[in-house]
């Protein structure tokens, strides 16, 4: 008979190792936790990286500033619209393009369709990560809507390479403009559904309040952005701070909380679909006809030499590039400063003292995409 | 006078072995019906159409699917402790089948008329933890035994609750017996006696089984499986199997104990019985469809300190109105 489980290290029998991950439900991916726990309660949580590396930031050395376009989007598969075209503002502003209104536009309703699209997915997972399997579907059939429409535009569902340096692959026509209102329309009268489905629902408020609590001094340790940052009542929002594109023509808020906990996170990513929903709104109201692509580009882009430093607010922070031109066709070196890996770092310090089944509502509030943190 | 069984066969080996085979029959297809059911309520909750492929409205679908759970390999993991490990899906079927044959169905439609049926169905439905058990122990996986433990500290806290609220039933109807039990409903049923008792049986009851939002021994997104992760094959659709036939017990003790058993108007009494099982069924997948998962911390407190002094109040308050009476 094969010996039993042995629990634990030696000198100590009350506690013991688990390995949550790679390959576990709900670790998003291929994220890898030893937890040391005693009974169900965790007394260290070490997070594990590395096991989705793609090197995207030594291919970014092997190519020209074009071939490195279609990468972006997969560093964040979830919100690749805001990556890609993140990525082409970087180089417009090195190269002081100036991009079309109506491409500005274009843009911006993308991106936040993309943003909702991401939220929406976080939302589902986390509710399926609290067992809650119907919400998840919910957030599925909507977030199809929106994958939809950005198919009829960019060609894919997923991983879009729409953005160019001077403005965006194609015109949108009349139609997209159209779908795009009545998903507006339809999602507003969806989320009230939400609310009386899960925020109000007491077992949810009970996994969720007062659990995993980050401490303030966690933000500055761990560079905290994004929505995480925003519940613990810091008003920071790169779309506000540093406006890039035409943000700052739009009329939105960034909301913030200060609890801090699992539930004021869910609030926070609930509150910024309404606002993405209302700058969408705007801009299909209020976008221009005209060109969608600057009509000088380069035909080899050549940024002069030196170091830039580009940010953009990604659905899960602040998602910065660090590109180091040599003068030459190929970048020196590109860094991709991505939002999840500075936001999982805290996850240690936010794990001491949980137990199990929190660490599946707490990783989910992060919202980490396992792809970006590997890059 | 209605016959049992063993008054039909003569002898009871023969009526017991005909009783079994009935029951495994019943609770086969009911199993294959159930989780057919099962995936429609999900899909209709969720805006989605459900099994269609197979037969009238994907009727057939479970069954094609336990053939595909047939067909498949029974992979005994190296590090197993075989005995335990395989004799776990017996142990939990073995109380099922016990249990189903002290139900009476109707008037004429009992197995076996047992003066302490009720003890009897307590008992057995304790037994099943002995099966989850040994999976989650003999499986020697951490994952599995986190199940398994919380599997039994589930139980354990949900069967006081349970009990004290049957008996708040015995008390009114002074039996012990199922089949008294739902005669003595005749008119009206003990769920108008007895509301909060019926609440805090059935809340119970939904713990019992390891249905959401208890499903805690198996929460997937925790414990990958719980106590079952190291099954496959058909010995994981023998935990499948118990599951819904656990559904099946336990809204049957709650037609039995609160509903009026087989009383009803115009319909015979089976068909009134099996209505009012289906229609119990039918609420646990509501719930499961609807609520995320409680913590575990958070259940063990919900029965402790709220069930169970309720299930006591509850208790007391009947005692003292029928000692008045």
């Amino acid at each position: 008979m094969p010996e039993l489980i042995h629990v634990g290290r030696d000198e100590d029998r009350d506690t013991y190792y688990l390995n949550m991950g790679p390959q576990h439900p709900s670790t998003h991916g291929v994220l890898r936790l030893r937890l040391l726990l005693k009974g169900e309660e965790i007394l260290e949580a070490e997070p594990i990286v590395g096991y989705s590396h793609r090197a995207h930031e030594k291919m970014a050395e092997n190519r020209n500033y074009i071939q490195f376009l279609p990468n972006t989007s997969r560093i964040d598969y979830l919100s690749g619209m805001i990556y890609n075209i993140g990525y082409c503002q970087a180089v417009e502003r090195i190269l002081g393009l100036e991009v079309p209104e109506r491409a500005e536009y274009i843009r911006i309703i993308c991106c936040e369709l993309n943003r909702i699209s991401s939220h929406l997915l976080w939302y589902g997972t986390l509710l399926m990560d609290l067992g809650g399997f119907t919400p998840f579907l919910y957030c599925w059939d909507d977030r199809e809507n929106i994958l939809d429409i950005l198919d009829e535009v960019t060609g894919s569902r997923l991983t879009y390479c729409y953005g160019r340096f001077g403005g965006v692959t194609m015109d949108v026509n009349d139609e997209f403009l159209q779908n795009t209102l009545d998903f507006c329309k339809r999602f507003r009268e969806r989320l009230p559904e939400y609310e009386t489905l899960v925020t109000e629902n007491i077992i949810f408020q009970n996994r969720c309040k007062d659990v995993g609590v980050f401490d303030q001094e966690l933000a500055q340790d761990f560079a905290l952005t994004g929505p995480i940052l925003r519940a613990m009542g810091h008003k920071r929002d790169v779309r506000r701070d540093e406006p890039y594109g035409i943000y700052d023509k739009f009329d939105f808020d960034i909301p913030t909380l200060n609890g801090a906990d699992t539930f004021d996170r869910f609030l926070i990513r609930v509150e910024e679909m309404h606002q993405s929903l209302s700058i969408v709104e705007q801009a299909v109201s209020r976008i221009p006809d005209g060109p969608v692509m600057a009509p000088k580009v380069p035909r080899k882009i050549k940024p002069p030499k030196g170091e830039y430093y580009f940010a953009v607010e990604s659905a899960r922070g602040h998602f910065g590039m660090f590109i180091v031109s040599d003068g030459t066709e190929i970048p020196y070196r590109i860094h991709l400063r991505t939002p999840s890996f500075a936001n999982l770092s805290s996850l240690r310090s936010v794990l001491r003292g949980t137990m199990i089944a929190d660490t599946v509502a707490i990783l989910g509030s992060i919202d980490i995409v396992l792809p970006e943190i590997d890059r | 006078m209605p016959r049992d069984f063993v008054d039909i066969f003569g002898n009871p080996w023969l009526a017991a072995a005909a009783a079994i085979a009935v029951i495994m029959g019943f609770l086969s297809l009911n199993a294959l019906m159930l989780i057919w059911m099962e995936r429609k309520v999900s899909a209709r909750m969720q805006r989605r159409m459900g099994p269609t492929e197979r037969g009238p409205f994907g009727l057939l679908q479970t069954m094609f699917d336990m053939i595909k759970l047939l067909g498949k390999e029974l992979i005994t993991p190296t590090h197993v402790s075989r005995k335990l490990y395989l004799s776990a899906p017996v142990l939990m079927f073995v109380p099922i089948v016990a249990i189903c044959s002290l139900f009476p169905l109707s008037e004429n439609w009992v197995f076996h008329k047992y003066d302490i049926a009720l003890v009897l169905v307590l008992a057995f439905s304790s037994m099943s933890i002995l099966g989850i058990f040994a999976a989650g122990w003999g499986s020697n996986n951490k994952y599995s035994l986190l199940g398994a433990i919380r599997s039994i500290l589930q139980n354990i806290a949900y069967e006081v609750p349970l009990i004290l609220a049957v008996l708040a039933v015995v008390l009114v109807a002074r039996s012990l017996s199922l089949y008294e039990i739902a005669m003595e409903q005749s008119p009206i049923p003990y769920i108008l006696f007895q509301p909060l008792a019926a609440v805090i049986f059935f809340i119970a009851a939904t713990a019992e089984t390891n249905r959401a939002p208890f499903d805690i021994p198996e929460a997937e997104s925790e414990l990958i499986g719980g106590f079952h992760t190291e099954y496959s094959g058909m010995r994981f659709g023998m935990f499948f199997f118990a599951e819904y036939s656990n559904m099946v017990i336990v809204c049957a003790l709650a037609t039995i104990l609160f509903l009026g058993g087989w009383h009803g108007p115009v319909l015979p009494g089976v068909v009134w019985f099996l209505i009012k099982v289906y229609a119990l069924i039918f609420i646990m997948m509501w719930f499961r469809w609807t609520f995320p998962r409680l913590r575990f911390d958070q259940l063990l407190k919900f029965s402790w300190l709220l069930l169970v002094p309720l299930a006591v109040a509850n208790l007391l308050v009947t005692a003292l109105v029928l000692k008045l009476l």
